[in-house]
């Protein structure tokens, strides 16, 4: 909601990237989302990844859902154009926008209601096309706007804050992502900026369906004991896979590893990953590898984080649907009307 | 016996099996005859099967050029032993059973008032061919051939259309000419003098096509410049995004990188198709969905958000039988009100109501200007007749000199120099805002999309006042659209009358037939075909002209009527409905009957 105007004065000093930009300049509108809620900082660490990643703001289009996640996008970007759409399918008309104009970096914010009930067939659909997105659930397990029924991500066993219990199994977007093709998938929790500003601007660089689950405890209604979704029991049980860095080409590396630790992927737009192992056995370019081991993790209580998989030789939804080279929305008559020629064929095979 | 004589103006009916192979032989005959400058109609009757339930398949020939369904058949031609009873009862006094002898039928299940035409079908492609899949396919070839030698149909012009129909597979025109022959050599000899039904040459054609209205609506959408199609899987639109495809892959196929300038996605159901459509719209690109009633049903939220976010989109809904599942493989026009007020709170939708496969042509075409110019969802509604039938019509025109109206966009250039950008704040004074495509400048003119309510310059806000001001301006907009969407068509009868009658849609060819044979009875009638929606005053001055109005359609509730009455605020006394909704093609011989019995009442009672 924009009801306060931002000020406009910066401190002088205030760090600009290569284009000239400030941190304030990727900021949005003054968020009305409860004091400590963890979407903000997911709002922050967007900003920071396109901030470092040197992106033009207005070439960014935001879309959402419902809910207190699909709200965010107001509170970043706000030279981007933004699209608070229906409740769940976001993924439909984020398909549609790429398809219109494949030039912009689209970003798909949603969250645990909006993609794992009512969106998510459009979520695994969306996924399942290929669309060159980076999409982001802020997963709390919760709905908050609504005031505290349990979400189908909540655990078996969890407790309300009103003291319900969940008798009903929970749903895993990042297992489900694996299974219908995202090329990029990653698990954050919104505590962790250090884990989450890399990790997203990893998923921007990839030229794929890029999923990234983040944690997000809600402090209104899924902070207590009891919750799986709570900032204590997220930090308690959170198991980090890798480190990430993501930097620029020919920037000079700043920090020695031990060997056989750290692994340098090329990405797409030039950039560098370093990926820093935690588990050492871990391989996220495994597909399969990763679905194991997310399961075998689940069934002793452990939430795996971090960049979980990655394909770097992914293939988008243009590419499936061979699409010229120019954005569909750029188009003419001149290039899409077969004109009174084509009619007269058109004609003659119908006589 | 009596026997129907008749040249060039008979009904001729196959009833056959689903899945037998029988639709493209049926096609071939249709199409002969107007190879032989005859006007033909064809209707396609089947259900939601792929075999082995009944089909049938009506052709009317016309050397009048009365193209709707007329009603009645004067040749059955019976190959579905299922539908016997029914077929056999349909057929009118002196008219005429063609049927396969092969077997014996007992005495009793034919009748005497009709001319028996047997030929032992199965026996002769039986004793013709091995193969049990050829034996049934060349006996639908085979019946083919002899009945256009009991009609008189030149066998050169079948001879011809089974090349063309086969030039890709030409090992196949041989064995389908043989059969064709088989089938003729057969009627000669032992058929002759048996029928009096008979097809001359003509020129009644002349530059006409046929086409079925989803091809039509395809090849709309093509010349109207979509680039993005989502559409999910439903009888009886499915053929408007296979048409689209299929032109797509002639048409738009970029010579040089053999890439393509559209994008085609199946989506997971139509809730995902308009959502895909709306992004699209959103960002420049023009886009459409086919669909239809189950269709209009689920994407209601969506169309809301459209229109409230003032979204441009296009919707083909090719009407068929509901509610529900309802008739899915039977015509009707039953969704007007679903799309007239689709979703919740207070919506109008545009309507465009094309009545044959080239106004469909054209109004696809221009949906994509419409909905871009006013910024909201166009609904192009036809229907399963115009859809899935083949329809003689006038071919189709297309001005090269024609440019896309691509509505209020503000450029960067505009924004740079700037002009004032408010989303949703009436510049011009048509209620149509500006809009900014995202990507457009990197420091004006963004603005947030949602279905909440917001102020001139895009801010959320729950104001009233607000909230109120936007609908208002809405409303106005909608009044705009009244100007720039097709006229309605009127026409004068030739002698003073005393009642109008309104019709829209598939409708119109019945219609005109009716009106022929109403004056020559002395109905004069004028009348007033109905192209679109919001109304424009012609629509309201036409009704005020006349006491009585006839409203003829094709649904249960007489919803175009509700409409009228809701929009232009007319007595509904005003009006008399003529309701066809049995989901067959309503007919000339219905309308004709509904108005002479109206009319004579109404002269009856002036008397009295």
């Amino acid at each position: 909601m924009t009801y306060i105007a931002k000020p406009k004065l910066r401190h002088p000093g205030i760090p600009v990237n290569k284009l000239g930009f400030t941190h304030r300049d990727y900021e949005g509108s003054i968020s009305t989302l409860c004091a400590g809620c963890g979407h903000d900082s997911i709002s922050f660490a967007i900003i920071q990844a396109c901030f470092e990643l040197n992106i033009e703001p207005h070439r960014v289009a935001k879309l959402s859902g419902i809910g207190c996640s699909s709200k965010t996008p107001d509170y970043l970007l706000g030279q981007s154009h933004g699209f608070n759409s229906v409740h769940g399918r976001m993924p439909s008309v984020l398909t549609g926008a790429n398809l219109a104009n494949k030039e912009l970096l689209y970003l798909g914010v949603s969250g645990d209601g909006d993609s794992a009930s009512i969106g998510l067939g459009q979520f695994v659909h969306c996924v399942r096309r290929g669309v060159n997105m980076v999409y982001i659930t802020e997963n709390n397990g919760v709905y908050g706007l609504t005031k505290g029924q349990f979400s189908a991500t909540a655990d078996k066993g969890s407790k309300s804050k009103a003291g319900g219990f969940n008798a009903d199994s929970p749903l895993d977007l990042v297992s489900m992502a694996l299974m219908v093709g995202a090329t990029f998938v990653g698990r954050s929790f919104s505590g962790d900026k250090a884990q989450m500003v890399p990790l997203i601007m990893a998923a921007m660089s990839h030229p794929g369906p890029a999923f990234i689950d983040i944690v997000s405890p809600c402090v209104a209604f899924n902070n207590h004991a009891g919750s799986t979704k709570a900032y204590d029991f997220v930090r308690e049980h959170n198991e980090a896979v890798n480190r990430l860095d993501v930097m620029e080409p020919r920037e000079a590396i700043k920090v020695e590893y031990a060997p056989g630790t750290t692994e340098e992927v090329a990405l797409h737009d030039g950039s560098t990953l370093r990926l820093s192992k935690v588990a050492a056995d871990y391989d996220p370019f495994d597909r399969i590898g990763a679905m194991n081991y997310l399961q075998s993790r689940a069934a002793v209580g452990e939430l795996v984080t971090g960049l979980i998989y990655m394909d770097n030789a992914a293939k988008d939804m243009h590419a499936n649907l061979n699409t010229v080279d120019a954005a569909l929305n750029r188009l003419s008559e001149k290039d899409l009307c077969p004109g009174a020629a084509g009619l007269a064929a058109y004609n003659a095979a119908h006589s | 016996m009596p026997a129907i004589k008749s040249v060039n103006d008979f009904v001729v009916k196959f009833a056959n099996v689903n899945g037998s192979g029988s639709a493209s032989a049926n096609e071939m005959f249709a199409r002969s005859i107007l190879r032989m400058g005859v006007p033909v109609t064809s209707r396609n009757i089947f259900p939601s099967n792929i075999q082995g339930l009944p089909t049938w398949y009506e052709v009317r020939i016309s050397g009048k050029g009365w193209l709707g369904r007329r009603g009645g058949v004067d040749l059955m031609v019976a190959m579905n032993p299922q539908t016997w009873d029914k077929d056999i009862a349909s057929i009118d006094p002196g008219g005429y059973l063609f049927y396969d002898s092969s077997r014996p039928i007992p005495a009793s299940k034919f009748r005497d008032d009709i001319n028996i035409i047997r030929m032992p079908l199965t026996e002769i492609s039986n004793a013709a061919y091995k193969d049990p899949r050829q034996r049934q396919l060349f006996k639908n070839i085979i019946y083919i051939g002899a009945l256009a030698q009991l009609l008189g149909i030149e066998p050169e012009v079948m001879e011809k259309l089974i090349g063309e129909q086969y030039s890709k597979k030409e090992a196949l025109i041989a064995p389908n000419q043989q059969a064709l022959r088989m089938g003729h050599d057969y009627a000669q000899e032992h058929l002759a003098d048996i029928c009096s039904l008979k097809v001359e040459r003509a020129n009644e054609v002349g530059k006409r096509i046929f086409v079925t209205g989803n091809d039509a609506a395809g090849l709309g959408c093509v010349y109207g410049g979509a680039t993005v199609a989502a559409w999910y899987p439903i009888t009886p639109s499915t053929s408007v995004a296979e048409a689209f495809a299929k032109h797509c892959r002639k048409y738009r196929v970029d010579a040089d990188s053999a890439k393509n300038k559209f994008a085609i996605v199946q989506s997971e159901d139509e809730i995902s198709a308009i959502g895909t459509v709306i992004g699209a719209s959103w960002n420049g690109a023009r886009a459409f969905t086919a669909t239809s009633g189950p269709g209009i049903s689920l994407m209601q939220e969506f169309l809301g958000l459209a229109y409230f976010a003032e979204v441009p989109a296009v919707i083909i809904d090719v009407q068929r039988g509901g509610p529900s599942t309802g008739m899915p493989t039977r015509t009707q026009q039953a969704d007007l009100l679903i799309c007239a007020y689709a979703s919740h709170g207070d919506t109008k939708h545009v309507l465009l109501i094309p009545e044959d496969p080239r106004e469909l042509f054209e109004f696809c075409a221009q949906s994509f200007d419409l909905a871009e110019r006013l910024q909201t969802p166009i609904f192009v509604l036809e229907d399963l007749d115009i859809g899935m039938n083949d329809w003689l019509c006038e071919p189709f025109t297309w001005d090269d000199k024609r440019v896309y109206d691509r509505g209020k966009v503000m450029t960067a250039e505009e924004l740079e120099a700037g002009k004032t950008f408010g989303r949703y704040l009436d510049v011009d004074g048509d209620a149509i805002p500006y809009r900014t495509l995202p990507g457009t400048h990197p420091s004006k003119g963004a603005y947030f999309t949602r279905g909440s309510s917001r102020d001139r310059f895009a801010k959320y806000s729950e104001e009233g006042a607000v909230y109120q001001d936007n609908m208002q301006r809405l409303l106005r907009k909608f009044e705009t659209a009244k100007s720039l969407v097709p006229a309605p068509v009127i026409e004068k009868a030739r002698e003073k009358a005393k009642c109008g009658v309104i019709y829209f849609g598939s409708t119109a060819p019945a219609m005109r037939e009716a009106l022929a044979a109403l004056a020559a009875d002395g109905i004069h009638l004028d009348t007033m075909r109905l192209r679109a929606f919001p109304f424009s005053e012609a629509v309201t001055d036409f009704i005020n002209a006349y006491d009585q109005v006839f409203l003829v359609e094709q649904n249960r509730d007489a919803q175009m009527r509700s409409l009228l009455v809701n929009e232009c605020g007319i007595d509904p006394a005003r009006f008399i409905s003529i309701l066809h909704y049995d989901g067959q093609v309503i007919t000339a011989r219905f309308i004709i009957a509904a108005i002479a019995e109206r009319m004579s009442l109404t002269s009856r009672e002036a008397a009295e």
